[in-house]
Formats: C-alpha cells, sequence, structure tokens
C-alpha cells in the first residue's frame, strides 16, 4: 500500500515536472516581457482610467502624438506626430502626422481621431465620468466646454456678441465658489459659524435673518424666497449653473446677480435669453460654438490652439489622456460617451494605435499584448509581447523574480529591501521617481489655521531618519513640494530644524499647555503608513511636545474623509502627470478638487496665472518658484520626502533607463542574452 | 426521504433570502463610498455615477430592483469597482479555479486526515496518538498566509519543478492544494478521532472483538461507517467554503479564483459583487449541508425515520 502511494506521488512529480525551463528561458526565447503589474486593470479606456498600472499597459496599446525618449528625460520622439512645430508665443502648435500612422485593424490614424478623443474626453454629459479630463484643460475653451460655461461658449465666442468677453466675464457665470450652499443644509442662521457668516456678508443687509433650510433646496422656485435669499441662491450657483425657470425669474431683475456696471440691462437680457434659448432648444451639443483648440486641418495635420503659452506641450501629449481612441470603434460599440457598459476595449474588439495590441485578457490572471504588425514603425519593436500579471502580493513578487518567472517586478517592499540590496545588487534599481509624501494640513481648524503652528509642525519632522530608517528605499528628504527635476530651481523651503520649530511654536502662541483639541493624524491602514504615521508621531511629540492621535481608516473612508474635509492632518502623496512644476502646484488653488486643506491664496493663484501667460521659458520656471515658495511659506501642507521607485529588474532587459516619470516606452525594450 | 429533501431545499431559499436581506442594508452602512478615488471627483460625476448605477433611488426601491432584476431578468447587476464587467461574469470566471483547488485540496485533507485520526483513536494516548494530534493542532494553527510562503521559499524557490506563484503550469495547483488541505486535514483528524474513540468503546464492537473478527475488519466494516459522522457533518460546510476559495492562498500564490472577491468585494464597497457572492455562497451552502444530511442518512439507518 504505501509503495503504490510513494511510487504515485513520484510518477505524478515526474509529470509535472516534465517542463523544467523556467518561465523566463521560454519567454526570452520567445521575446516576451514578463511584468508584474500589481494589480488588475480596472480598465484599458484611456479615458476612463487613473492609474498607474493601466497606464503601463495603455502606453504598450497607444501611442499619442510624441514619444518618450528611452533614455532622456523630458526629451519627445515622433509618435503619430513626424513634426511639431510652435508659433512665436507657444499657443498654436501644428503637428503634421506620419500618414504611415495605422490603428491595429488597418486603418489610418487621422487628425479626425484626435479631435474625436479630445472631444470624448472633454464631454459635458455629466453621465460622462472621466476623471482626468483637466489634462485637456491646456487646450483653448478645453475648460469651457467640458464644465458647460455657457455665457463663455454663448456669448464670449461669438465676435458679433456687442460686448467683448473680457468686459462680460466679470459677471457671476461661474458661481461664487467660498459660498457652498450645501454646507448651510438644514442649518439655522443662528447655528453658523463666524467663518460661514462672513462668506454670506456682502448678500445679506445688516441684522437681516434669513430661513436658510429654504435656499439650499435643490430645485429651488426663486418666487419662494425672499429677495435676500435670492441674491444669496443666484450668486452662490452661477447663471451658467442656474435652470430655466431661475433665468426667467433673473430677467425680470437682473441685479440679483453681480454684473459689472459697463454691462447695460440690455445686454444683461440678450446674454440671458441666449442661455434660456439653449435650454429650450433641448442643449444641443456646444462643440462647434465652443470652439475648443483641437482641429484637423487635413487628415495628417493637427492644429492644436492652447489656452496660453505653453513650451513644454509635447511633454504633455506624451500622457494618456492625449491618446487618441479610433473613432470608428468606439462608435462601432456605443455613443462618443458610453461610459462603462461600451465593449470597444474587451479583447477581440479593442483596437489600438500603439506598437502592441491586445491579445488576452483574464480577469485577475493575466493580460497579454502582442506586436502590432500594423504599427508604422514595428521594425523598430523588438519584443514580441508583453505579459502583465496582477501581483498584489508585492513579497510573491519579489519571490517569483527570484524564481525566474518575472523580467521586472513592480515594486519592491520596503522590508525586502535590505535583502534585495545583498541578494539582488546587480538587478535592483532604484531611482528617483517625480512624486511627493506630504501631510494635508486642516486650515479651516484650530489650532492648524495659524501659519506658525503649520510651519512648527513641518519643521520638527525629521524627514532624513524616515527616509533612511523607516523607508530605505533610496527616497530624499522633501525641502518642497515640486520634486526636482530639470532647471527648474525649487524652494527649498524645509528642512528638519527642531530648535526653529520651537521657536514658531512659541510665536504662534500656543504652547504644549494650551488648550485645543486633540490633532488627528488620518492615514491609510497599510504597514508601511502605520510605521510612517508613528514616526511623524513621535517627532512632534519629542520636538514640539505635541500629541498627536493617529486615526487608520482603510482606503475608500480615506478618501472620502479627506474629500468631506473631515480630518486635521492627513498623510497623502501626489504623483506628476508630466514633467513640470504646475503638475504639483496648480492642485492647491482654492477649492481645486484635490486640494483639501481649505487654503487658498490670491497671491499664489496670480503667480500660478502669470506662470501661464509667460512664454519664455526661464522666466516661467522662476515665477513657479516663487509660487512654490508663497505657497511653503504658508505651509498648509508638510513635505515628507520625494519618491523614488524601487524595483528589481533582469540583466538581459535592456534599454530600461531610469526616467523621472517612470513611463518607459516598450517599443524600445529589447531582451537581449547577458 | 423526498420529503427530508424538499423540507431542506425550501429552508435553504429562506436562509438565503434573509441572508441576501440582512447584507443588502448592512453593506451599505459600512462607512465609505464605492466610487472614492485618489483623484478627486466633484459631486456632479458622484451623482452620475450614483445615478448610472440606480443608487440614488431610495434604499427600499433598489432593494426591490435587486430581486427584480435577479427573478425577472436573472442579472446579477455590474461590478461597481471593476466597471464594465457583470457579477456574474466574475463569478463564473473565478469559480471554475477555485473549484479545482479546492476539490484537491479536500481529497488531500481527506486523505491526511481521515487516516490519521483513525490511527489516534486505535493508539489512543500513545506516542502515535499525541503525534497525531500534535500535527493536528499545528494544522489549526499554522494559517495559511505563514504555511504558503514558507512553501514557495523552501519547495518551489530550490525546485525547478515548481512555480512560486502563477496558474498557468499543471504543477501550479500542486502548493496551493497543499497549503489549504493542512486546515481541513486537522479538523478531520480531530473530529474522526473523537467519533472513533466513541464508537470502539461501544459494546457491538467488543461483541465483534469477542466473537474474533480480526481487528482490520472490525475497524474497516463495523467502526468506520458511525465514526465518520461527525467528519461527514463538517464536510458540508467546509466544502462550500473550500471550493469558494480563499483570499489569502489567491493572493499569495496569484491564482484567479473568487475568493479575494469576498475581500476585495467589501474594501472597495461593491455593493453589488458583495450581494452576488453571499448569494451564490448561500446557495452552495445549502446544498453542500443538505448532500451531507443526505450522506448521515444513508450512513445512519436510525436517521432515516427522523
Amino acid at each position: 500500500m504505501f509503495r503504490t502511494v510513494t511510487l504515485l506521488a513520484f510518477a505524478a512529480l515526474t509529470f509535472v515536472s516534465c517542463e523544467r525551463r523556467s518561465d523566463i528561458e521560454i519567454a526570452n526565447e520567445e521575446k516576451i516581457l514578463i511584468i508584474g503589474n500589481s494589480s488588475e486593470p480596472k480598465g484599458l479606456d484611456p479615458h476612463l482610467v487613473s492609474g498607474v498600472l493601466e497606464s503601463n499597459i495603455i502606453r504598450a496599446l497607444f501611442e499619442g502624438l510624441c514619444v518618450e525618449d528611452p533614455a532622456k528625460n523630458s526629451s519627445s520622439l515622433p509618435g503619430v506626430a513626424q513634426k511639431w512645430t510652435p508659433n512665436e508665443d507657444f499657443t498654436e502648435w501644428i503637428f503634421e502626422l506620419n500618414p504611415q500612422a495605422k490603428w491595429s485593424d488597418g486603418a489610418q490614424v487621422t487628425a479626425r481621431d484626435f479631435v474625436f478623443s479630445y472631444k470624448r474626453l472633454l464631454s459635458p454629459d455629466p453621465n460622462w465620468p472621466a476623471e482626468y479630463s483637466e489634462m485637456l484643460y491646456f487646450l483653448k475653451n478645453g475648460e469651457a466646454y467640458n464644465r458647460s460655461y455657457f455665457g463663455h461658449i454663448l456669448c464670449g465666442n461669438d465676435p458679433d456678441f456687442p460686448l467683448p468677453w473680457d468686459t462680460l466675464q466679470e459677471a457671476n457665470f461661474k458661481g461664487d465658489r467660498t459660498l457652498k450652499l450645501e454646507n448651510f443644509a438644514g442649518k439655522k442662521f443662528t447655528d453658523l459659524k463666524e467663518i460661514d457668516l462672513k462668506k454670506l456678508a456682502p448678500y445679506l443687509t445688516e441684522g437681516e435673518t434669513i430661513d436658510l433650510s429654504k435656499i439650499t433646496a435643490e430645485k429651488v422656485d426663486l418666487g419662494d424666497l425672499s429677495e435676500t435669499e435670492r441674491r444669496i441662491f443666484c450668486n452662490a450657483t452661477g447663471i451658467d449653473k442656474l435652470n430655466k425657470d431661475q433665468l426667467q425669474f433673473l430677467k425680470t431683475d437682473t441685479a440679483l446677480v453681480k454684473w459689472t456696471d459697463e454691462v447695460p440691462e440690455d445686454v444683461r437680457q440678450l446674454v440671458l435669453d441666449r442661455i434660456i434659448g439653449h435650454h429650450d432648444s433641448g442643449k444641443p451639443n456646444l462643440w462647434d460654438k465652443a470652439q475648443v483648440g483641437v482641429t484637423a486641418v487635413d487628415p495628417v495635420t493637427l492644429k492644436i490652439n492652447l489656452r496660453g503659452p505653453v513650451p513644454f506641450l509635447p511633454e504633455i501629449t506624451k500622457h494618456y489622456t492625449w491618446y487618441p481612441v479610433p473613432e470608428h470603434i468606439v462608435l462601432k460599440y456605443g455613443e462618443i460617451n458610453t461610459a462603462f457598459s461600451s465593449r470597444w476595449t474587451r479583447p477581440g474588439n479593442l483596437v489600438s494605435n500603439g506598437p502592441f495590441k491586445l491579445k488576452e485578457w483574464r480577469t485577475n490572471h493575466y493580460l497579454e499584448v502582442e506586436k502590432n504588425p500594423e504599427y508604422w514603425d514595428a521594425d523598430m519593436v523588438a519584443l514580441e509581447g508583453i505579459r502583465y500579471l496582477p501581483i498584489k502580493n508585492y513579497f510573491t513578487e519579489t519571490r517569483m523574480f527570484g524564481d525566474n518567472q518575472l523580467h521586472l517586478t513592480y515594486t519592491v517592499p520596503s522590508e525586502l529591501i535590505p535583502m534585495a540590496k545583498e541578494r539582488y545588487s546587480k538587478e535592483l534599481r532604484q531611482e528617483p521617481y517625480v512624486g511627493v509624501r506630504f501631510v494635508r494640513v486642516n486650515t479651516r481648524k484650530e489650532p492648524l489655521n495659524n501659519p506658525k503652528f503649520r510651519r512648527a509642525l513641518s519643521l520638527a519632522i525629521d524627514q532624513k531618519s524616515i527616509c533612511e530608517k523607516i523607508l530605505q528605499g533610496g527616497q530624499t528628504p522633501a525641502s518642497g513640494i515640486v520634486p526636482p527635476f530639470g532647471d527648474y530651481q525649487a524652494a527649498n523651503a524645509i528642512s528638519f530644524d527642531p530648535v526653529k520649530a520651537r521657536e514658531l511654536l512659541a510665536e504662534s502662541g500656543y504652547s504644549t499647555d494650551s488648550k485645543f483639541s486633540e490633532i488627528k493624524l488620518l492615514t491609510t491602514n497599510s504597514e508601511s503608513a502605520v510605521r510612517e504615521a508613528e514616526s511623524l508621531q513621535a517627532m512632534w511629540e519629542q520636538h514640539l511636545g505635541i500629541n498627536v492621535r493617529i486615526e487608520q481608516r482603510e482606503w475608500t473612508t480615506y478618501l472620502q474623509k479627506q474629500y468631506d474635509a473631515d480630518f486635521d492632518l492627513c498623510v497623502a502623496g501626489w504623483i506628476g502627470d508630466y514633467l513640470d512644476p504646475t503638475t504639483f502646484l496648480e492642485m492647491w488653488i482654492t477649492d481645486g478638487g484635490n486640494n483639501s486643506t481649505g487654503w487658498g491664496s490670491k497671491e499664489f493663484e496670480g503667480l500660478l496665472n502669470k506662470a501661464e501667460n509667460t512664454a519664455d521659458v526661464a522666466t516661467r520656471m522662476e515665477i513657479l518658484a516663487e509660487a512654490e515658495s508663497t505657497f511653503l511659506n504658508d505651509t498648509p501642507v508638510l513635505p515628507v520626502y520625494f519618491y523614488t521607485t524601487n524595483y528589481l529588474i533582469r540583466p538581459e532587459v535592456k534599454n530600461w533607463h531610469p526616467l523621472l516619470l517612470n513611463n518607459h516606452p516598450f517599443k524600445f525594450v529589447r531582451i537581449e542574452k547577458p | 426521504m423526498l420529503r427530508i429533501i424538499l423540507s431542506r431545499l425550501i429552508q435553504t431559499v429562506v436562509v438565503v433570502f434573509l441572508l441576501v436581506t440582512f447584507t443588502f442594508f448592512a453593506v451599505r452602512a459600512i462607512p465609505g463610498n464605492p466610487f472614492a478615488s485618489d483623484k478627486a471627483t466633484s459631486p456632479e460625476e458622484q451623482a452620475a455615477l450614483e445615478a448610472y448605477y440606480g443608487l440614488d433611488k431610495p434604499l427600499i426601491v433598489q432593494y426591490g430592483n435587486y430581486w427584480k432584476n435577479i427573478l425577472v431578468d436573472g442579472n446579477f447587476g455590474d461590478s461597481l469597482a471593476m466597471k464594465g464587467r457583470k457579477v456574474s461574469t466574475l463569478i463564473s470566471e473565478s469559480f471554475p479555479i477555485s473549484f479545482q483547488l479546492g476539490i484537491l485540496s479536500l481529497a488531500l485533507g481527506m486523505l491526511i486526515g481521515i487516516p490519521l485520526g483513525i490511527i489516534a483513536a486505535l493508539f489512543h494516548n500513545r506516542w502515535q496518538d499525541y503525534l497525531a494530534m500534535i500535527i493536528a493542532m499545528a494544522g489549526i494553527c499554522v494559517v495559511a498566509f505563514v504555511l504558503g510562503p514558507i512553501f514557495q521559499i523552501t519547495i518551489a524557490s530550490p525546485l525547478d519543478a515548481f512555480n512560486v506563484a502563477g496558474w498557468s503550469r499543471s504543477s501550479d495547483i500542486v502548493l496551493p492544494a497543499i497549503t489549504l488541505c493542512f486546515g481541513v486535514a486537522a479538523y478531520l483528524a480531530r473530529l474522526t478521532r473523537g467519533g472513533m474513540l466513541d464508537v470502539l468503546s461501544q459494546d457491538y464492537i467488543r461483541t465483534a472483538r469477542a466473537k474474533g473478527v480480526p481487528t482490520r475488519d472490525t475497524i474497516i466494516k463495523h467502526a468506520l461507517r458511525p465514526a465518520l459522522m461527525p467528519a461527514v457533518t463538517y464536510l458540508g460546510p467546509a466544502f462550500a467554503a473550500i471550493i469558494t476559495g480563499s483570499f489569502v492562498v489567491e493572493t499569495i500564490f496569484l491564482i484567479p479564483g473568487m475568493g479575494q472577491y469576498f475581500v476585495l468585494g467589501i474594501q472597495s464597497k461593491d455593493y453589488n459583487l458583495v450581494l452576488g457572492l453571499v448569494l451564490f455562497y448561500g446557495i452552495l451552502m445549502g446544498v453542500a449541508n443538505l448532500l451531507s444530511d443526505i450522506a448521515l442518512i444513508f450512513m445512519d439507518p436510525k436517521l432515516r425515520t427522523a
């Protein structure tokens, strides 16, 4: 009996071990690159994803106007476009497309495809859930179309309109962003805090009390409100967002909304009539009227008009939001803005224009792309395919690398870095990555509304010891919010200085004995995040004597709390989309979607605006550096460290060089005998 | 017999209904939001997504719609986290893989656990018994997230025949199956030992022995069947649990099974996925319990009249 079992076991082992070659040996022979890619991709529609792991796949499947240089940062190689020429002040660019550029079904990639793609991503339909449409706000009128700024589109873009838009736009079209009606929901006037009352003040006559619950209702009939309430409601909402009935009411008393005196009554009526007319005609699509700055001059000539000078436009076109999607395929499986129910990205349906095309996609198993024979530069593509494995467990990933199952890992967990340094000294790469880790401060709350107090917290963070003792991945202390790259001279305003921190704390008027409610530090529940939070907690306790309580929440709750501004301090990170300081600075404008700190500064926004209208590269960088230092002087965030990428790569993978954005162009990657 | 089966089926339907109802309201009570993303979404986008998935309606209407969609259209809804994919597709793609792995580990567990239990009982309070019970205790205590990496490091890395993780070679099933089988084997060993000890002290076994029936025949023909009854009772739910996969084993060994959805569904607040899984698992559990009850009836004639 025992003998039979043993024999059977051995027979089974012989059977399973007949394939003795490792996955890597087979893949090297077939020229397939095997990559650890963290998790199951949420989708492959370039307009509907926002993650790094999805971008790793999309970069192989699609190609934009320009392509990343495999070895140099901030350098662009021809992609779909062969040549590009800006005008003098970088506001208009002509891209000459390669007539050989083809979709994987053989159809030509034309300038029309680009126009269609940008129209799709900018779709103003509220059912269109694109998270990254802001990337196209560089286009002239892109934001106006995406956000349905009716006034701008219907009156501002019309050359025959009696008043130029420059005068007209001072009127309250977009609504008063500081006056969020939902903050007043269900509150009585007497419940309001001083801050909210201050915001309401311009609209109230002295001593007046109003019923706030009525004006926060969703579909308000203006006739039901008192005059003050109407004024608050109309100004908070803005002309663009008022519904038809409200606009009709506004026509009877245009003064309810702020206009400048230069706008005479007949022009006000004309503005309102045009918007009402648009509502009456069933809100047709406004693409043509919006005059978004993208034009197909002919099939191979694309003209891009920008909202201001953008000398680094080729850099931006390498981001997947600027890639073309195939009009003929998207429309075959749905409407222009059919989102998740469209099946155009499923295997068998997906048509792409990059060096690779989709071969197979199995949920949580693997996704494989194969060489695209229709690709215009197919001779250059050395790989026959790429296999992406959704390895969520990074310890498993490192072990798989050691067992010859992967060419390239997504990351190396910080716990394994000391081991990797020893065992994989040749394979381990630690490279700078444009990303920053920081602590968001809720500047609405006491004592965090005091800039000196915030700065004290910031200077008490011993960034170096977090990098070297906890992370061990080659991260560098963050001296600001913009990671170092290229010509940008960062502000370098923040560094560990416990003595100064204590001084600032004393100056702020607070001390460890002051009575303020306990400060909470929000973080996620991953092990590394908790360790990081604990070290921050210890540093503030040690250097300032301030006790901070750590609040761990799982990912989605963490995001929600941050979005709702339901936190005191919150550890967060940001990764650059393209190589320019604005990708780290623009998020901090007043009430920006990713700001969450409640901070805002006219000076800071003025500088950003000035930079946006500056064509000279060096001057522009100086202005941006000034903006950064304005931001850091107020310290609404506490910078901690700049990111690095840590990964393992096999020696036979060639042409994989350090890139700050970590967006490696797969078309140049080769597998060679080591 | 038929009456028993029928009544159990009706019970299952009632239990599954209550289970889904309770889960429906419970998952919505947990904090967080299925559409939260690390890039800020505007309130309009949030509202659009909620409207698209019907989450803007009153809870009770959503509840009604949920049952209507299932009973009328056979539609379990779309996954909220993995957008564009149907819950039914996610389950039907991943279940066969978990089933394969589960059946193998269950079989291995039985092959190890039951003999171990019998040996322990036969050598009651001797070293064989202690050894078997130490192994069983270890099987319960050493969890998969310890065992899996140990196997990866000690077996897969040095041996060419095994990959550390993945689901592409026929050998890929071996290590996860062994990892999973330990828990089952351990419980089975303890239950079989208990059952066996109980039976061996019965009068009819003593009679058989007194009549001179050889020990092997006494064990196999007379003792084994009643001794296995506790184990069979346990196997019903164990079967349902093991063939629906394990989060830990699947993430460690990179297996595209359905166990991970139980955890990811809750983490990402994917209401539809969680409900689909609860419904599927509830039905499976009901059927597995029914099967083990039927097996018990066959094993013990006394139960047939009950």
